[in-house]
């Protein structure tokens, strides 16, 4: 019995017809990590990427620093340290904050890459067109760059999204009930292992076919207007 | 201050400028000056320094010596007293309301169309409505023959065509003077007449302040008032186009013209 559901160890099919409701308990937190850590990591992303072209570089050196720091070490290190260390520190995280978190923290340092290859795309002619308008600043930036860079980062964002879905297990490791622990304890408990974890790769296989389908819609019907990015 | 409408002095003038990039000097003390609607072409071989007088004047380069004047008022540098300070982004924002520029590739928006790309600044800028700023750029497009181009976008028209957009887009922010970057040279040969046309017509106004980098020559002839001759970082000739081009002094001027004019000798 898990979350309350008994299992049927009858026959193979009787058995995986009675897990799957409770597969797809830990298939919720799987995806609630998932969007919980890839808007971290949205949001993190887009700060590392100011902070990398901040006009001193002493903003700018300690932000490439950071990330460099994070995309070369492993994101099971970066978990353990916010799930053992910190509460060493006096802070202590409930587990799915601090899985949502290190997943968030891992791929900011990707987003922050995406973010400012895409404001970089834009073509330098661009700024000095505007320069030589006189519009301001701001309005370059939200009206002439940034609509020309959203096109080309949305598409690589949403790459990050269906690889972050692949890396959540990982966050079993910290207690975390996501869907492949939960298949592991099913398992554990009947010791039938292959049909909860063929199920698992199963529903991971759909999930990430429609990942893929929403990231390929959003890359041809984004509204691009007359910008030709290929 | 001072809004480019002064009457005395040249509208332009490079009093011993600088610039370097890293160890290679661009401008070597350059002294150069424009008088109010003088339409002006500067030649010479490529790495001689011709853009970078239009790009330092559009603000888009700064300069390591020396003092560039805008309608006698300093475009780097601000007046504190008897001495000069760097320029702020305020000062720069209002010296450059008195220039516009056309870029060798065009640098349209492209996102927007034909008719927002003339608008854009105008609304943004000069707080013109968006109805009056729309009615002026429909005139725009009319001068250079694109009315039923308006609601395009850049990428659906020829080189020509847009060229002679970004012409109108500069034009729609009243400039007093007008750089023109290479106009022509990103353009396929038979789409630079249309182009050297709306420049001809133009140059035909009286009060625009017209300064062109191009390799022309047959057109700079014809529309410049004078011609300078740029050679590392300086002015090696200049003159009125007859004397230039049928009567050049330095033998620097005559083999450079000898190399574009009669390429296959």
């Amino acid at each position: 019995m898990f979350f309350g559901i008994e299992w049927d160890t009858s026959s193979q099919w009787a058995f995986a017809v009675s897990i799957f409701p409770i597969l797809l308990h830990g298939l919720v937190v799987t995806l609630q990590a998932t969007v919980v850590g890839f808007f971290i990591a949205l949001i993190l992303g887009l700060v590392l990427a100011a902070l990398k072209s901040a006009p001193t570089r002493f903003i700018r050196w300690p932000a490439k620093l950071v990330t460099e720091f994070i995309r070369d070490t492993p994101l099971l290190i970066q978990l353990f340290f916010l799930f053992y260390v910190l509460p060493e520190f006096g802070l202590t995280l409930p587990a799915f904050l601090t899985g949502a978190l290190a997943l968030g923290v891992q791929y900011s340092a990707y987003t922050s890459e995406v973010y400012r290859a895409g404001l970089e795309a834009v073509a330098k002619g661009q700024r000095e067109a505007a320069r030589a308008l006189n519009l301001a600043s701001a309005r370059t930036f939200t009206h002439i760059i940034l609509p020309q860079a959203i096109p080309r980062i949305i598409p690589a964002l949403g790459n990050y999204l269906v690889s972050i879905m692949k890396d959540v297990p990982v966050l079993s490791v910290v207690t975390v009930l996501e869907m492949l622990g939960v298949a592991k304890i099913i398992g554990d408990r009947t010791g039938g292992y292959l049909i909860p974890l063929s199920m698992v790769g199963g529903l991971y296989l759909v999930m990430t076919i429609i990942a893929s389908f929403g990231v390929r819609y959003l890359d041809t019907h984004l509204p691009k207007r007359g910008l030709s990015l290929k | 201050m001072n809004d480019a409408t002064d009457n005395r002095g040249p509208i332009i003038k490079f009093d011993k400028v600088v610039k370097r990039f890293g160890d290679h000097v661009v401008l070597d003390e350059l002294d150069f000056e424009v008088q109010r609607g003088e339409k002006v072409t500067i030649i010479g071989p490529s790495g001689s320094g011709k853009s970078t007088v239009l790009r330092i004047l559009m603000t888009l380069e700064e300069i390591n010596g020396g003092v560039v004047y805008v309608g006698g008022e300093p475009l780097w540098h601000q007046r504190k007293g008897e001495s000069l300070e760097p320029a702020g982004e305020q000062h720069l924002r209002q010296m450059r309301s008195h220039l516009g520029m056309v870029f060798q590739q065009f640098n349209l928006f492209p996102h927007m169309t034909v008719l927002r790309n003339l608008t854009e600044a105008p609304v943004q800028v000069l707080g013109v409505s968006k109805a009056e700023a729309k009615q002026r750029g429909m005139e725009l497009l009319e001068m250079v023959g694109l009315t039923d181009q308006a609601t395009k976008y850049p990428h659906q028209l020829s080189g020509g065509q847009q060229q002679r957009v970004g012409i109108a887009r500069a034009l729609a922010m009243r400039p007093k003077i007008m750089l023109f970057d290479e106009p022509t040279s990103a353009l396929d040969p038979e789409l630079v007449g249309e182009v050297l046309n709306v420049i001809r017509t133009l140059a035909d106004e009286h009060d625009l302040t017209m300064l062109l980098v191009t390799h022309e020559m047959h057109f700079a002839r014809q529309v410049s008032d004078r011609i300078c001759f740029f050679d590392k970082g300086r002015i090696k000739e200049q003159g009125k186009p007859e004397e230039i081009f049928t009567a050049p002094k330095e033998e620097r001027t005559k083999a450079f013209l000898k190399a574009v004019l009669d390429p296959d000798d």
